[in-house]
């Protein structure tokens, strides 16, 4: 969708082209187009309107160079202007080296505190915390309960106090807890409250004079509208926090309230959060949220996960493999393996520049691949090293042994075959192959599997 | 002796100075052969449209209808361009309840079945609860099924509410909400139910392995009665900007909404949205959210909801 957005500003921008400058007159159709965009992505009314102005001054004079469109140029300034805005580096969370970490989490109903309590922990215990959850929200009917599920999980033990409905005393009464048990981080879960109840606003407040937290992150839907600059401003004004959490970012919402929330509300971002599985948590990294509002992928959060997830030494063996053109179906099974580990092919396939609308449409079937798998499961390792000996009766037998119809084994052996013809391509067009380019390509030949 | 004891000056000179305005606006058209109209009023509203998430889109053919209607208007006013935005609205929020919302509830094919889905934390539990509190207090026979077997204490959450209310739940120690749908069925065909609400797991729409699971439930569903859910109810967070949208179109491929109930309405959000959704998808809006306790769940009024958009 990159190209999306250059291409309707090329055509905007297409009179000026020989003009050798930007101008009022010129870019202002240009601008128009870029203050829907943001506002199709949620940024709120004013920020946008605060955003065009801005990027129109920084626009307005430039010389158009040669080597770049006026398109590429107002898309660069938009682009830089945008991760600017979303905070320049990424905000590490502050964890005190010696004596106790208290970070508590605030935020509206429904925004996902206390799935990310658990996702906190999770990823703090993994740097060798030793965490400890505090079911705080005493309103929600089971949320306690819910918390404590979590945290029997993750191996984390839950602070509760039965029966209670004192917030702030379990609060203080938990870091006690954690004190006595030797435990250096607590992670306090506070009910959802909206911004606009007083009663509510000042028990945060209580809270957190009490325990005085050593970060306070405020929590907000990455679906949220307008409204986010309202209740961010209320929660900074009247409880203040030290960060930002963006959640259910692994949805299709492009995520602009974040931008509204940044000019309102001068805090970092630092994690987003993007699914159920409680290690879906990730830093944040304001270029990817820029490129997403402006409908672009998000090439370096797919190329990162890749490397994450890729065993280096498989990588290896399976390019030398494809340089010597012998992909066959067992490094086929490996390289769905590895997708898998890294996530569901949507998210995926939605991380790629050009391919997040298309998705969109496309019936894209995490469970395609595990049929995929149960045909390449169902082959002889003599059939998977050499498909060429794939003959009707086989594949009648392989479709039977696998649940599937002729058809869809079909289907996949021609599959592979084009696959294997691409990586023939490949390697004759760059005499040398980047295994992570085949990852991409391989991505998107499952995806016609459908 | 006051004549005019509630004679207000300053109002008869404001009108005045209007009516003298709209005199030299005209002569002045006239003069210039162009209609002046007042862009400043229109941006204003353009923001307010955009502001409560009605979407760049909408709002700007509303504001241009509205300067198309404002060519033939005689009063120009601040409050007449207001006025004119108003009726927009609300006929765009009419024709969507015209289209869908022609039965009332009929009980004549008992247990008359809810089926209410929604995306993560957007008040599909808690608007359940509410549900049962009024459809009980109108007299029904209200049972639950808690079928949300994914989340952590889900089960728990919903029978507190059913406590609450005083209606009976059926849960089933199970991952297959589908089984805990059946089992429902079942006990609300035996013991003559009037109503069933089932709560389902929240999913993002983008997860298809969650949305194929609804249409299963939907199916064992239709097994029981071809009419059957009589309602499908879909759950947007009031606080949600244009991926709401997103939301209507995915869920619709899977279920067949026919109303939404839009929550959290209690405290700065306006829940906009709602006019693309109505507008493209004519799905009526049922309810609204305003707040955590049984009662806070109210009919929706067209009229009153636009009023509160333009009520800062």
């Amino acid at each position: 969708m990159l190209e999306e957005l250059t291409e309707k500003l090329e055509r905007t921008l297409k009179k000026i082209t020989g003009q050798g400058k930007l101008t009022e007159a010129n870019i202002s159709d240009t601008l128009r187009e870029i203050r829907r965009v943001l506002l199709d992505a949620d940024v709120n009314y004013k920020v946008a309107k605060q955003f065009i102005d801005d990027v129109k001054e920084k626009a307005l004079g430039k010389e158009v160079l040669l080597s770049v469109t006026p398109g590429q140029l107002v898309t660069k300034i938009i682009y830089d202007e945008l991760v600017k805005l979303l905070g320049s580096n990424n905000a590490e969370l502050t964890l005190n080296p010696s004596g106790l970490t208290v970070i508590m989490l605030i935020g509206l109903q429904g925004c996902g505190k206390t799935t990310f309590s658990a996702k906190l922990a999770k990823y703090l215990k993994n740097k060798k915390r030793n965490v400890l959850l505090v079911a705080g929200d005493v309103y929600r009917p089971a949320a306690v309960n819910q918390l404590k599920i979590l945290g029997s999980q993750i191996d984390v033990p839950v602070f509760s106090i039965e029966g209670s409905k004192e917030p702030v005393t379990i609060a203080s009464e938990a870091i006690s807890f954690a004190k006595e048990k030797g435990l250096n981080t607590v992670i306090i879960d506070t009910a959802g409250r909206l911004h606009i109840d007083e009663e509510m606003m000042n028990e945060a407040v209580a809270i957190k004079d009490k325990v005085n937290p050593t970060e306070t992150l405020f929590v907000v839907d990455s679906m949220t509208g307008q409204d986010a600059v309202n209740s961010a401003k209320a929660f900074h004004d009247k409880v203040d926090f030290d960060g930002i959490v963006v959640t259910k970012l692994d949805g299709d919402s492009r995520g602009g309230c974040v931008l509204s929330i940044r000019s309102v509300v001068d805090r970092p971002v630092k994690f987003t959060s993007l699914g159920e599985k409680l290690d879906s948590i990730e830093i944040f990294y304001p270029d990817r949220l820029a490129s997403r509002i402006l409908g672009k992928g998000d090439v370096v959060s797919l190329v990162e996960k890749a490397q994450e997830h890729v065993d280096e030494k498989e990588a290896e063996e399976l390019e030398k493999k494809l340089l010597a053109n012998k992909f066959d179906f067992e490094d086929f099974l490996k390289q769905i393996k590895m997708i898998k580990k890294m996530g569901s092919l949507s998210s995926l396939l939605s991380m790629i520049p050009g391919v997040g609308s298309a998705v969109k449409n496309a019936d894209i079937d995490d469970r395609q691949l595990v049929r995929v798998e149960a045909i390449i499961h169902s082959m002889t390792k003599e059939e998977r090293a050499n498909p060429k000996i794939l003959n009707g009766s086989r594949r009648k037998r392989i479709a039977r042994g696998s649940g599937t119809s002729i058809q869809d084994v079909n289907r996949l052996i021609k599959q592979f075959e084009e696959m294997q013809k691409m990586i023939k391509m490949l390697n004759t067009k760059s005499g040398k192959t980047n295994m992570l380019n085949i990852a991409k390509k391989a991505n998107f030949n499952n995806m016609k599997f459908n | 002796m006051k004549l005019f004891n509630n004679f207000n000056f300053d109002r008869l000179k404001n009108s005045l100075t209007k009516t003298r305005d709209n005199i030299l606006t005209k002569i002045n058209e006239t003069l210039s052969g162009k209609v002046k109209i007042d862009e400043v009023t229109l941006e204003q509203l353009e923001e307010t449209l955009i502001s409560s998430d009605i979407g760049a889109s909408v709002s700007e053919a509303i504001i241009e209808k509205a300067r198309k209607l404002l060519v033939n208007e005689k009063d120009r006013s601040v409050d007449n361009i207001k006025e004119l935005i108003k009726n927009e609205l609300l006929s765009i929020l009419r024709m969507g309840l015209q289209q869908k919302d022609k039965e009332e509830f009929s009980f004549s094919n008992k247990p008359y079945v809810i089926l209410i889905i929604g995306i993560n934390g957007s008040g599909k539990t808690t608007s359940i609860g509410k549900l049962a509190h009024n459809f009980k207090k109108s007299g029904n026979n209200v049972i639950i099924a808690s079928a949300d077997t994914f989340r952590a204490a889900a089960n728990d959450q919903l029978q507190i509410w059913a406590d609450r209310v005083g209606v009976p739940i059926v849960k089933v120690n199970t991952k297959d909400p589908s089984a805990v749908v059946y089992e429902a069925l079942s006990i609300a065909k035996k013991d003559n139910y009037d109503v069933v609400l089932i709560d389902t797991a929240g999913r993002l729409h983008t997860q298809k392995n969650l949305m194929v699971e609804l249409n299963k439930i939907k199916n064992v569903i239709k097994k029981f009665d071809d009419g059957a859910p009589n309602e499908t109810l879909l759950v947007l967070d009031g606080n949600s900007g244009q991926n709401a949208l997103q939301q209507v179109k995915e869920f619709e491929k899977y279920t067949d909404i026919t109303g939404l109930i839009i929550t959290k309405l209690d405290g700065t959000t306006k829940g906009g949205v709602v006019f693309q959704i109505v507008t493209d998808k004519k799905i009526p809006v049922k309810y609204i959210g305003v707040g955590e306790n049984v009662e806070d769940l109210q009919d929706f009024e067209p009229s009153q909801y636009v009023e509160a958009i333009f009520n800062t």
